[in-house]
């Protein structure tokens, strides 16, 4: 099931917390929101659950509306909020029961799919318990177990791995995964190697707008653009290295690294677009005499991209 | 109608679990036994066999029981934000509130069913009015009515449990006692409007046996008012 959202605008008082924003999420894909605190991830899942009336444009998720059909919308969607509050006073199982009552599942299906959840996600020595008796993280998995009970089309998971010990997080991040191929998918976090273990596509959003949206290479290469290599050299010192490497033809700027210290000779070399300047410089050491001891390239990681995205 | 009923369901539960609904029961039958058969104007006092002490301390003890049972019913779930993951459920606003309302009318109601034995004992004492003794009973469940959908009104305002016990005391007061006494003390249209609205007139003349057509309207506007105002608070609140 398709989610199309187009010109979607919420305000909070003055401040827009999301700003006219527009995207699609097919069906089988895994969306990852990223994006810092207060940039708009929570307010665009709440607004397309039906929870939140938006300001302004539209959300259809498959056919229906999230602004006027919201009960379909409802039955189609599996929720997990960021602050995955379920009431305490009651047991595991009669919780997944009343979820499940209100889901519209047919009553003699019930059991089955409540055993079904217990079992996806873990729960199997807990269910009998009172959901507030549980650790952070079997809570979390009741939340996931609750929005999956009703088999829904569409699952949209705001931090769904928060409080889950690092086995529980490959487990649940499989399961997204095994969901995500079916169904489609909308996960926020603020962990980015989750998103780019877990998400087909992430969509980056700051102060209340995308500002990029993409596969994680696509993202890591646009960020990328020039290629940087960090380069060690002894045998020479480093006022006379910068000037000479300076002036090959593909070399665009030489920064000295660690620059409090003066004996430090290692540098970031940075080429113009679509060039590399790696084999420039070997010959170059070669010519002159001096010892190359090191020549890596530096690979954009996810997190420089989010940061230079989102820090203006 | 099914959701609202599955709501319901869950509100009565929870009153179970947490003992609330042990206490009120065990507080309003302990509160309502003794002034109606021990304390000095009890009912052999009156030397008549009707039930009109016991409606008499019932129109106070609800008063103040009804308030601390609906307090937290909305308050709680906003403070705690269970309202998130009830409400992105395919259940709306109104659902809500109204399988809050009767959940809690139902414990009254059954709170009031144990005093049946009262009724069975006084109708061995004496020749009783039955008809008078039913719509007693009438008039409490509609006042209880009335409270429950005032308190959960109250409950909606604030993510505070105390506020919304407060709230509701204070607009009962108002329905209970200050209309009633204002309009003794003035009269022409404001003290007519006054008298209209005092609960006190109402439920009284329901409870000697009269149920007029307008007293129930009056109590039924309270309670759709209530709810309606409840709803319409919730949906301004998510949006």
């Amino acid at each position: 099931m398709d989610i199309v959202v187009k010109n979607l605008t919420k305000k909070y008082g003055n401040q827009r917390a999301v700003d006219d924003i527009s995207f699609e999420v097919r069906t089988g894909e895994v969306l990852g929101f990223l994006g810092p605190n207060g940039a708009g991830k929570t307010t665009t899942m709440k607004a397309i659950t039906s929870f939140l009336r938006p300001d302004a444009g539209s959300i259809l998720v498959g056919e229906y509306s999230a602004i006027t059909q919201a009960d379909e919308v409802k039955r189609v969607i599996g929720y997990l909020p960021e602050h995955n509050s379920l009431y305490t006073d009651m047991p595991v199982i009669d919780y997944l029961k009343f979820v499940a009552e209100l889901q519209g599942i047919d009553k003699s299906r019930i059991p089955d799919r409540i055993l079904e959840m217990v079992d996806v996600c873990g729960l199997e020595g807990e269910k009998h318990k009172k959901i507030g008796e549980l650790s952070k993280g079997y809570q979390q998995r009741v939340g996931l177990a609750q929005a999956l009970i009703h088999d829904p089309e569409v699952l949209i998971l705001d931090e769904p791995t928060t409080g889950l010990d690092p086995n529980q997080i490959v487990e649940i991040r499989e399961l997204i995964k095994k969901i995500g191929r079916e169904k489609t998918v909308i996960l926020s976090s603020h962990i980015l190697a989750e998103v780019e273990a877990t998400c087909d596509r992430i969509m980056i959003i700051n102060k209340g707008k995308i500002v990029a949206d993409g596969t994680d290479e696509e993202l890591k290469k646009h960020a990328q653009g020039k290629e940087i290599i960090r380069v060690s050299v002894e045998g020479v010192d480093r006022n006379e290295f910068i000037p000479v490497v300076q002036e090959l033809q593909t070399v665009d700027s030489v920064d000295p690294v660690d620059s409090e210290e003066d004996n430090s000779n290692s540098f970031e070399i940075t080429s113009h677009l679509d060039m590399s300047s790696r084999k420039a410089i070997f010959q170059q050491c070669v010519e002159k005499g001096w010892i190359l001891t090191e020549m890596t390239l530096i690979v954009t990681k996810l997190e420089d991209v989010f940061h230079d995205l989102t820090m203006n | 109608m099914r959701q609202i009923w599955i709501i319901c369901k869950r509100e009565l539960n929870s009153f179970f679990d947490s003992l609330m609904a042990y206490v009120m029961l065990i507080a309003f039958l302990g509160f309502s036994g003794f002034f109606t058969w021990i304390y000095v104007a009890d009912v052999f006092f009156i030397g008549q066999a009707s039930l009109q002490v016991f409606f008499g301390i019932s129109y106070w003890t609800l008063f103040f029981f009804i308030p601390a049972l609906t307090m937290g019913q909305l308050a709680e779930e906003n403070r705690s934000g269970t309202i998130e993951l009830l409400l992105t459920k395919p259940v709306d606003n109104m659902q809500v509130v109204i399988g809050k309302f009767l959940s809690t009318l139902i414990l009254i109601s059954l709170a009031l069913a144990f005093t049946l034995p009262y009724y069975i004992t006084i109708a061995n004492i004496g020749p009783v009015d039955h008809g008078a003794v039913i719509s007693g009973y009438i008039g409490l469940i509609l006042l209880s009515a009335s409270y429950i959908s005032i308190g959960i009104f109250a409950s909606s305002v604030s993510k505070n449990q105390i506020v919304g016990f407060l709230l509701a005391l204070f607009i009962g007061i108002l329905f209970q006692w200050v209309f009633g006494t204002v309009a003794t003390s003035i009269s022409g249209f404001f003290g007519e409007l006054f008298n209209f609205l005092s609960l006190q007139t109402h439920f009284d003349s329901i409870s000697r046996g009269v149920i007029d057509s307008k007293d129930i309207i009056y109590f039924l506007s309270i309670i759709v008012f209530g709810l309606v105002a409840s709803s319409t608070i919730m949906a301004k609140r998510n949006n």
